[in-house]
């Protein structure tokens, strides 16, 4: 790093803000505005700047009547309903609620600070009341805030990874930081932690996970190391979240190791016979319309042999789900498919016969659920069973996507996080280091960047009104 | 080659049809989503279709160095250049006229030659103004044919395009579409009015929409100069010069104005952004063309500043010079890019009903 950088490293800073997605720079716009003079440490380089920000599409919002692209409205209560069913009441209402009712105030805030949202992409009509679309995704968003803070004067500092957070007593003093391979102290007054959870830790994954892990993809941004969390963890601060959990989603087997993103999902489980490594089946793929049961695959395909699945459809259905990245494999025969997904041809035959054996006549709906269910057979296909029997057919391998880890600090109401004798006088955390404290299990589309931006913003606002 | 690029584009465009972030920049995404499997002259289609306006390249997750490696700007940049190219008569032509500046330079050079040439050999006895120097009918058989010929070329190449991406007979409604789209340069307003990413990376502009825009009225202009002057003349027997209030001049000056100031704007942002969003092999030649609309245009109001003094025949060669030059590169330069783009909005029009 040059001398100039290196002077300009050292501020002097009213606050650090360390990461460099979403709830980072919400938090640092939110407090330069306050008048602080305020640093961001991203540990990826600026073309991959903005953490999982940068792979999220859109922000579930609360609000009362029609604003900006949402329809008709989406109170508190029917959120928080939403909420609850997928975390199965692991979630902390207190802060639930109150990350609820603050995003209605948000989204007003967002577009002020140049975020541009979109109306719902096409196939997800059923979101364009409760989530607003980024116009051209998440780093579009990423990319507004960077120049917003640019503009607003905040030190930004790229391929800058924090190492340690320097806590003495109940108050931060400095963080170390590693630039160019030079590690550096800097100072500040107060420190918002939002630089997310550990999902691209293999090696963490698989102490949480057990040997299994080491098959996992990672969707998001393989710089999710979460180095400032295990630095904060040994020195006590206080955490939340089940630190074995992480959320997964079936996608691509062929998708790459990290930051696959979106693109690599696939949405034709509920139309397919879904088999192991072994060629049997192992779970209703008609359960429920697919966006509901898209998070438990990754679950179920997890704890299969080789943690990989292969999902099974004929030219009946190619075209009833989004393209996904990647072409399908493609045969005339089940036998052949087989051999070119690296399954047993006779085995895969057999489990096929047997499926489409069980297929019942009735009406197929494949937009709702349309009870068109096997009989005899284990494990039963509750909607959607047609038999798969007309080629050529098509193979997709499946395996377990990590999204985000629930292991996080503990923060309270106004995001600051604690120490194990109580609150860090001037330490809060902000996004996916934190949103543990909310989300217990399961996923809500779009709300990771709601409890990011809520926090974001609360983070920024506290430590701003902390150093005054 | 054109194989090559075309799947190129093709693998690109299926990776953003399982995205689609960004299906609210421009129509080329909505045009994505309609289809499942792309031909050859669907990728056509949209690559012409594509304005460059690189919102979706800087704000691409996938873009590189992602393994997946998303650069749809330049992916549909290099399957328009080439689809040009190739449905031009003759092909090589265009191939050498749309790379290389240098190229179009020396043309003009032709068009000066032969301006002056002409004008040494077959200096009129009398006549006044521009036609002391040169006679009105000389000028007519020159430029008619200069300016019809490549005209009619370009009309083969459309009808071939027209073929290879399966469009219908335009309906009134298509054509109204695409001069809407065209007129306010749609597809250069990010969507929402915010302009595109060009000269300042990821930050929005509307600079190149407004440049462009003043360079395509301008020569709209300009063109109704000449023909407002060509009705006088043989209409009402009004002959050139005309003075300043007259329609020619009415029209022309502010052209002119327009489109010096939109070239010389265009060639400075082009020369800020990122070559690597666009078709790289043609940005020489790209950048000819910009310069030598700009060299028409200020040619053509140095001319009419110069009225009676003794430096018009000079300037009338040049000026002359460089409008055939300009004429005849019609189908081989980057001018062809109005008429495909136009095609492509008609045809998009067309698909979204």
């Amino acid at each position: 790093m040059s001398q100039t950088n290196a002077a300009a490293l050292q501020g002097p800073w009213d606050i650090i803000v360390v990461g460099g997605g979403n709830a980072a720079l919400c938090a640092a716009i939110t407090a330069t505005e306050q008048g602080k003079r305020v640093l961001i440490l991203e540990s990826a380089p600026k073309h991959m700047r903005g953490g999982n920000s940068r792979h999220t599409r859109n922000f579930r919002c609360m609000h009362h009547g029609p604003l900006s692209v949402l329809i008709d409205s989406y109170e508190e209560d029917e959120y928080f309903d939403d909420l609850m069913r997928v975390t199965d009441g692991k979630t902390d209402e207190n802060l639930a609620r109150m990350t609820i009712r603050e995003s209605e105030a948000c989204l007003p805030w967002m577009e002020a600070h140049g975020v541009r949202f979109q109306p719902s992409l096409s196939g997800t009509l059923s979101l364009s009341r409760t989530n607003a679309f980024f116009l051209g995704g998440g780093k579009a968003l990423v990319n507004a805030y960077y120049a917003t803070a640019e503009d607003l004067g905040i030190g930004i500092f790229y391929d800058a990874e924090v190492t340690h957070v320097n806590i003495e007593g109940s108050r931060f003093t400095h963080v170390d930081v590693t630039i160019d391979g030079q590690s550096h102290r800097v100072e500040g007054r107060a420190v918002v932690l939002a630089s997310g959870g550990f999902q691209a830790d293999l090696e963490w994954l698989t102490r949480a996970w057990g040997p299994s892990a080491a098959n996992f993809l990672i969707r998001g941004t393989p710089y999710n190391r979460g180095v400032v969390l295990k630095d904060m963890l040994d020195q006590d601060a206080q955490t939340v979240g089940d630190p074995t959990q992480c959320h997964a989603v079936a996608i691509d087997g062929r998708a790459p190791k990290f930051d696959g993103g979106i693109a690599t999902r696939l949405d034709c489980v509920p139309f397919s016979v879904v088999v192991n490594r072994d060629g049997d089946r192992f779970y209703d793929e008609g359960e429920d319309v697919w966006p509901k049961r898209y998070a438990i695959w990754g679950r179920l395909v997890a704890a299969q042999p080789d943690q990989v699945g292969y999902s099974i459809i004929d030219s009946k259905s190619i075209n009833l789900f989004m393209p996904s990245v990647f072409p399908p494999v493609v045969a005339d025969t089940l036998e052949e498919l087989a051999e070119k997904l690296g399954i047993d041809g006779a085995k895969l035959k057999a489990t096929v016969e047997a499926f489409n054996a069980a297929c019942r006549p009735g009406d197929f709906h494949p937009t709702e659920l349309d009870g068109l269910a096997t009989e005899g057979i284990e494990p039963q296909k509750t909607n959607w069973a047609r038999p798969i029997d007309t080629p050529p057919y098509y193979g997709y391998s499946l395996r377990p996507g990590v999204t985000f880890t629930y292991l996080g600090l503990k923060v309270s109401e106004t995001a600051q996080v604690s120490g194990p004798d109580g609150p860090l006088e001037n330490v809060w955390a902000a996004g996916e280091i934190m949103a543990g404290s909310i989300l217990g299990q399961g996923y809500l589309a779009g709300f990771g960047m709601t409890i990011g931006t809520v926090f974001g913003r609360i983070a920024g606002r506290e430590a701003a009104a902390h150093v005054n | 080659m054109s194989t090559e690029i075309i799947q190129e584009a093709r693998r690109q465009v299926e990776i953003c049809n399982a995205c689609r972030y960004c299906e609210g920049y421009c129509q080329v995404f909505p045009a994505i989503t309609r289809e499942r499997a792309f031909a050859d002259g669907d990728i056509t289609q949209l690559a012409n279709l594509c304005h460059n306006c690189r919102g979706c390249y800087y704000a691409c997750q996938y873009a590189p160095p992602h393994e997946f490696g998303i650069n749809l700007p330049a992916a549909l940049a290099e399957v328009r250049a080439d689809s040009w190219e190739r449905l031009s008569w003759p092909g090589g032509l265009a191939r050498t006229f749309q790379q290389s500046g240098v190229a179009l330079a020396a043309a003009l050079t032709v068009g000066f030659a032969v301006i002056f040439a002409t004008m040494q050999a077959l200096r009129p006895e009398d006549g006044e103004g521009f036609y002391a120097y040169m006679s009105h009918t000389l000028m007519v058989a020159i430029f008619a044919p200069a300016f019809l010929l490549p005209l009619a070329a370009i009309a083969i190449s459309l009808r071939d395009y027209w073929r290879e991406i399966g469009g219908e007979f335009p309906r009134w409604s298509h054509l109204v579409d695409a001069v809407k789209a065209a007129g306010r340069m749609r597809n250069l307003d990010g969507g929402q009015g915010q302009g595109c990413n060009f000269e300042q990376e990821d930050r929005f502009s509307n600079k190149r929409r407004a440049y462009h825009q003043m360079v395509l009225y301008g020569f709209l202009l300009a063109f109704a100069s000449t023909s407002t002057g060509t009705i006088l003349h043989y209409g009402f027997g009004m002959e050139a010069p005309y003075g300043l209030f007259s329609l020619p001049k009415l029209f022309g000056v502010p052209g002119g104005i327009l489109m010096c100031i939109g070239t010389v704007g265009l060639a400075h942002l082009k020369v800020r952004a990122d070559k690597s969003l666009g078709a790289a092999r043609v940005w020489g030649g790209e950048m000819g063309f910009i310069a030598l609309l700009f060299f028409v245009s200020l040619s053509g109001l140095v001319l009419y500043a110069a009225t009676g003094t003794a430096w018009v025949p000079t300037l009338l060669a040049l000026h002359l010079g460089s409008v055939l030059a300009f004429f005849l590169l019609m189908p081989y330069s980057k001018m062809v890019h109005g008429f495909y783009r136009f095609a492509a909005l008609v045809r998009d029009a067309q698909l979204k009903a």
